[in-house]
């Protein structure tokens, strides 16, 4: 039997036998110069006089983006990377003319040797199930390509041949979970929305994608709007809605125009609008522009910033579902969650469980990023070890240098040492580890990576991006952060261990939302598992990864000293003095850590780190 | 009707009762910051946290609806350090200013602090510092003592319709604040003063006029004068202890002389007098046949509402001066003639239940009597501040009497101070004015109101409509019918306070509930002393008051005469909302010219 991916794979190796060129249109290839190439293949093509046979389609991100801009030449689904225009005649005089692979243009993995031609060859796709991503970088976003797959005929069953209750159920036994970050059951919360009480409701998708690094819901909007939009009217149908907006940012251009775009086909099609497929339903989509606040994506604050006030949020109860929107029942889903929705329709709710584990039914996409060889958008089951997702998929990490900790979760999610490595990436048991899934960020971190300095970074992430509602939020994170800081620079005291913690506590026990309700994770679990990081911050005033440069002053090891001088000469900030017979000493306050000292000792008697008591001197 | 245990109290409440209000019900006092029922429940401070079993984290009790079988606990351990240590990380970022502060000893934060048993702060870190906004002649904001409530916004929201305050900035340096945390006078605020008088902190105060006054009383050269408006006499009370309402009109006038006052006079003779001359107009109004409604124009908030949201009915607004700055252009001017003084020696003092009447007098128009016609204006706070400071105690004097000729005054002068008052006064004397006979009954229940409400009159040939407006919020909604045709009216009588000047944003602080009505309530008892006064006067309309008819026999001639037209009425201006060019953002000692 085959899988429900390997079905849906097969479909998408297009049937006709012509050439065609899908160019990756994704903002990284974009900004590596994808418009020029494309220019010069159309070019290319016209001088030849193949300008009608073979037509060049961007699509959205194909996925491993360090290698790009890439593109794909069909029939044959050859794959090129690192493309420049020059390369547009090669591809056009031997590949297309000739039938001839461009050997050169192939990706070649640098320790092998050994060359892909096509996407399934290459271990970055072998170990992924692309699912939501089935139209990503293989189909062109639009309305007539979206149908040759299937396209909107989940929705034709789910009108034609459901009751909403029918629908809701489906998606219930599928066991999807949101994706965006609670991973509360997605059925469930259909079934509260139609249950609530209310002249009209709203369906809401979530598309204010804010953690740092993370852009799933981007590229599902760019690469493959209508299955959102599909899944929208799908869930519009369930709950009883005839209005839906899809909430995206501003800072997604691209994004923002490719559905547009699509609402606009769909309308044409009559998939959106009045009397649907002329079966009685009617719905329609908007698009609403965010101004870039990370804390509109959570649900209450994104309600108020689409009526137009200052992105704050609410408390909770009551929950959307029952006072959403102008006070009416609202369905809030994330990007990712609703593009799922048209293959649990289709191909029902058993063969969606097929993949993932239970309590964690189907796959869930990463954005990949950090010390791997390969970055970009994965997607796999749920349950993947995250061994997989470093070793197979990202091909492991470069340089030679060891694994030390994954951020998941994005600011809201915790960081997890090697002794994780083969934790299977679902919300259950990242939850348990003490970190969270959150939309899907996955950064990978190196022995470089000083685990005090990444708790830091978060935090002045959500201290920044706190709205400043709440007192916990607005005032305990700048205090948390002030604490991380003071470590960071070698003034930490071990009482602060104490107060990060209690701190933490108060924000996830007393915030009014959950941006401040997980704020503190990367702390904790950075102090859960990496405590002697910050202890020797702090006892020693020693960074462990060297990253903390306040801690990395120069030390003159007293043994080794012959008190040459020599140290002092060079010193620019005239930070060494010393008389001979006596180890010579530097004054923290002076030194600038220019380490010109270190290269000019001849007796290897100055080194960095671990200076004992350090930040004593420092006060 | 959801039963629910708190602290293993079973209660049964109403639908959509919050848990807060349940734990009330059965003497469980949870401690709040932000809230204020049935207006502000931001859930902000986080303060009122409790822990509900079975979920996984502390709820805001304000705003959490009590459910069926819930099971609360306000005061585990875990649930009293939360709110403790809430309180310390908003100390955390205050200025430690409570000696010098105007609300210390009266502040709920003060208060909170104590309660918790705050002895040191744990957490220590920077401090915002924002300039403080003294550019306006009524309101002082400093943001640095702000605790963002949002209470302010509230009722400047809500309650008001004006909508000044809002969030600006985000993260920890988020804070309350006109739009781009500019100035007041960059805004249509109208000074009418209610975020001060729900403001927990020292956040929001008055222009201090207690330093003027001080340096005028003893300035040899001058002769100060006072006048104190209807609604002190029955609310400085409070600040010396005497139970709400109470009528202290004596005491106040003793208390005055023995500040140094050369004259201490009753505004309630200038609300005579603006009875006289707006019921004139209104009975010119009603022979010319309008324009209609004739709107009140004692209360410079809302006229400052009206000239900026609705200037389109600034010809609507009686033309005569607020009692205030009928009182001061006669005493530069008859007093002077009266007494043989210089007018330019007269120094005109007010004790005014009000901030707004600090801009009032700023007024540039506001000059009939060749000179500046009030000088400075007190809040009953500020006065009872002067009387601390100088020793007196208004429960150890003898009840005294107000100087003549500016003294006496009707009832219909007293009720100027509750929301109706205006109204009801004016009606007394109109009836007469228009139908030429004696009215019986003087009091007119109909148009005594803690809200909008309105009413319809018999008054010989006309069938007069009236309608009283509490808040410039009830008056944005009256105008609006009024604008629809889906109301008319003759008169209307609006005040920007609760409960008209008892409530004014120059009143003593009540703070002893967070239940937004109940402090209107409250405010609205203090009226009872003005209409207790009122049944008390011997005179009860403003035209039989002796000293009213001197002053139109000896001095002004007849209502709406020429010389009452230069000296009492005045003129109206359309304002733009917002000021085209911003204010300098620095620092600013007081500025005293009005916008």
């Amino acid at each position: 039997m085959t899988t429900l991916w390997e079905e849906i794979a097969a479909e998408r190796i297009p049937p006709e036998a012509e050439h065609r060129i899908l160019l990756c249109g994704g903002v990284p290839c974009t900004s590596l110069g994808c418009k020029k190439v494309k220019e010069a293949l159309e070019q290319e093509l016209e001088s030849n006089g193949l300008k009608e046979q073979v037509p060049v389609k961007e699509v959205g991100c194909i996925g491993d983006c360090s290698l790009g801009p890439s593109l794909i030449v069909y029939p044959e689904g050859i794959i090129y990377y690192r493309l420049r225009p020059e390369d547009a005649a090669t591809i056009v005089r031997e590949h297309i003319i000739q039938g001839r692979v461009v050997e050169e243009l192939l990706h070649r993995d640098p320790d092998t040797e050994e060359r892909f031609r096509q996407q399934a060859e290459m271990p970055y796709y072998r170990s992924q199930v692309r699912l939501v991503l089935r139209n990503c970088g293989v189909v062109p976003p639009h309305i007539e390509e979206y149908m040759k797959y299937r396209g909107y005929a989940a929705l034709a069953r789910a009108l034609a041949e459901m009751t909403p209750e029918q629908v809701i159920e489906e998606v219930k036994n599928s066991g999807l979970r949101g994706r965006g970050g609670g991973g509360f059951p997605t059925g469930l919360k259909w079934e509260l929305t139609r249950a609530a009480p209310g002249e009209s409701k709203y369906v809401i998708c979530n598309g204010d994608e804010g953690d740092p690094g993370a852009f799933m819901d981007r590229s599902i909007l760019e690469g493959d709007p209508h299955s959102v939009l599909e899944g929208m009217i799908i869930a519009g149908y369930a709950v009883g809605a005839s209005q839906g907006l899809i909430y995206v940012r501003a800072e997604y251009p691209q994004a923002v125009r490719r559905s547009q775009e699509a609402i606009a086909e769909a309308r044409k099609m009559n998939f959106l609008g009045e009397n649907i497929l002329e079966l009685g339903f009617n719905f329609d989509i908007e698009v609403r522009i965010g101004a870039g606040a990370f804390v509109c994506g959570e649900e209450t604050a994104l309600i108020t910033s689409v009526e137009g006030t200052r992105g704050d949020p609410g408390p909770r109860p009551p929950f959307p579902a029952q006072k959403g929107l102008w006070g009416l029942p609202t369905l809030i889903n994330n990007v990712e969650t609703l593009a799922n929705i048209p293959l649990i329709i289709l191909h029902g709710a058993e063969r969606f469980k097929e993949l993932g584990r239970p309590g964690n039914s189907g796959t869930k996409v990463f954005a990949l990023a950090g010390k791997v060889k390969h970055t970009g958008l994965v997607e796999v089951p749920l349950g993947t070890p995250l061994r997989t997702l470093v070793y197979d998929i990202g091909g492991g990490i470069p340089g030679g240098k060891r694994f030390k900790a994954a951020q998941t979760g994005g600011p809201s999610g915790g960081c997890l040492g090697e002794e994780y490595l083969d934790i299977p990436m679902d919300y259950d048991s990242l939850a348990q580890a003490g970190s969270m899934m959150g939309s899907g960020g996955l950064i990978i971190m190196d022995e470089d990576t000083c685990m005090v300095d990444i708790a830091r970074f978060y935090l002045d992430f959500t201290q920044d991006e706190s709205c400043g509602k709440c007192t916990p939020c607005r005032v305990g994170t700048k205090r948390m952060l002030e604490i991380l800081e003071r470590i960071t620079r070698g003034r930490g005291e071990e009482e602060d261990l104490e107060r990060l913690y209690q701190l933490s506590m108060l924000l996830k026990n007393g915030s009014l939302c959950g941006l401040g309700r997980s704020a503190p994770n990367p702390v904790l679990s950075t102090l859960r598992h990496f405590k002697d990081e910050y202890l020797a911050h702090i006892r020693e005033g020693y960074c462990p990864a060297g990253v903390c440069t306040a801690l990395n002053r120069p030390r003159i090891l007293e043994e080794k000293c012959r008190s040459c001088g020599l140290c002092a000469r060079v010193c620019p900030a005239a930070a060494i003095t010393g008389e001979k017979g006596v180890p010579y000493r530097i004054d923290p306050a002076l030194c600038n850590a220019c380490r010109q000292c270190i290269e000019e000792c001849p007796f290897n008697a100055i080194a960095t780190g671990g200076v004992q008591h350090a930040h004593a001197d420092h006060r | 009707m959801p039963t629910l245990t708190i602290d293993n109290q079973t209660v049964t409440v109403e639908e959509g009762t919050s848990v807060l209000e349940a734990a009330r019900k059965i003497g469980v006092d949870i401690p709040t910051l932000c809230y204020l029922k049935d207006l502000n429940a931001p859930a902000s401070c986080r303060v009122c946290l409790v822990q509900v079993e079975g979920r996984p984290t502390m709820d805001a009790s304000c705003v959490l609806p009590a459910a069926e079988g819930m099971v609360v606990h306000t005061n585990t351990p875990p649930v009293l350090a939360a709110r403790k240590q809430m309180v310390e990380l908003l100390l955390s970022d205050h200025p430690f200013e409570c000696l010098t502060c105007e609300r210390n000893l009266n502040c709920e934060l003060q208060r909170l602090a104590k309660r918790f048993g705050i002895r040191d702060l744990h957490l220590e870190g920077s401090r915002n510092h924002y300039p403080i906004d003294d550019l306006s002649p009524s309101v002082v904001r400093e943001p640095d003592k702000c605790i963002r409530c949002r209470r302010c916004i509230a009722v400047c929201e809500n309650f008001q319709s004006v909508g000044i305050y809002r969030m600006v900035e985000r993260s920890f340096n988020a804070v309350v604040g006109p739009a781009f945390n500019g100035s007041l006078m960059e805004t249509p605020c109208i000074y009418c003063g209610q975020c001060i008088t729900v403001c927990p902190t020292g956040a929001l105060r008055e222009q201090d006029s207690t330093a003027r006054v001080w340096e005028a009383l003893q300035d040899p050269d001058l002769f100060v004068i006072v006048q104190t408006a209807p609604a002190i006499r029955s609310t400085i009370g409070e600040e010396f202890g005497y139970p709400v309402g109470s009528l202290v009109t004596g005491q106040m006038v003793a208390a005055l002389r023995r500040l140094g006052f050369d004259r201490v006079f009753d505004d309630c003779f200038g609300a005579d007098v603006t009875v006289m001359e707006e019921a004139k107009e209104l009975a010119e109004r009603l022979e010319r046949g309008g324009p209609f409604p004739q709107f009140t124009a004692c209360c410079p908030s809302w006229v400052l509402f009206c000239e900026s949201f609705y200037p389109q009915l600034i010809d609507n607004l009686s033309e005569c001066k607020s009692p205030q700055q009928m009182f001061g252009a006669l005493s530069k001017t008859y007093l002077a003639q009266e007494e043989g003084l210089d007018p330019s020696r007269i120094f005109c003092v007010s004790i005014m239940p009000c901030v707004s009447k600090k801009y009032e007098l700023l007024r540039p128009e506001m000059n009939a009597s060749g000179y500046r016609d009030v000088d400075a204006e007190l809040s009953t706070r500020e006065l009872a501040q002067m009387l601390f400071q100088a020793g007196i105690d208004l429960r150890k004097l003898p009840a005294e009497d107000f100087d003549e000729p500016m003294g006496q005054a009707s009832g219909a002068g007293v009720i100027f101070g509750s929301t109706g008052g205006v109204m009801e006064a004016s009606l007394r004397t109109v009836y007469e004015m228009i139908t030429g006979r004696e009215l019986q009954g003087v009091e007119f229940h109909d148009v005594r109101s803690e809200d909008y409400k309105d009413a319809e009159i018999e008054m010989g040939k006309h069938r007069l409509k009236v309608a009283v407006a509490r808040g410039t919020g009830a008056a944005r909604r009256l105008i609006e019918a009024i604008l629809k045709g889906e109301k008319e009216y003759h008169f209307v009588e609006v005040m920007a306070c609760p409960g008209g000047c008892v409530g004014g944003g120059g009143q003593p602080i009540y703070y002893e509930t967070n239940d937004w009505n109940e402090q209107v309530a409250h405010r609205s008892r203090r009226a009872g002393g003005l209409y207790r006064q009122d049944r008390l006067k011997e005179y009860r309309k403003a035209h039989h008051n002796p000293a009213i008819i001197k002053l139109y026999q000896d001095f002004l001639g007849y209502p709406g005469s020429e010389l009452a037209h230069k000296l009492l009425h005045t003129r109206y201006v359309s304002r733009k909302l917002y000021s085209p060019e911003p204010l300098p953002k620095k620092e600013h000692k007081q500025q005293v010219q009005p916008r």
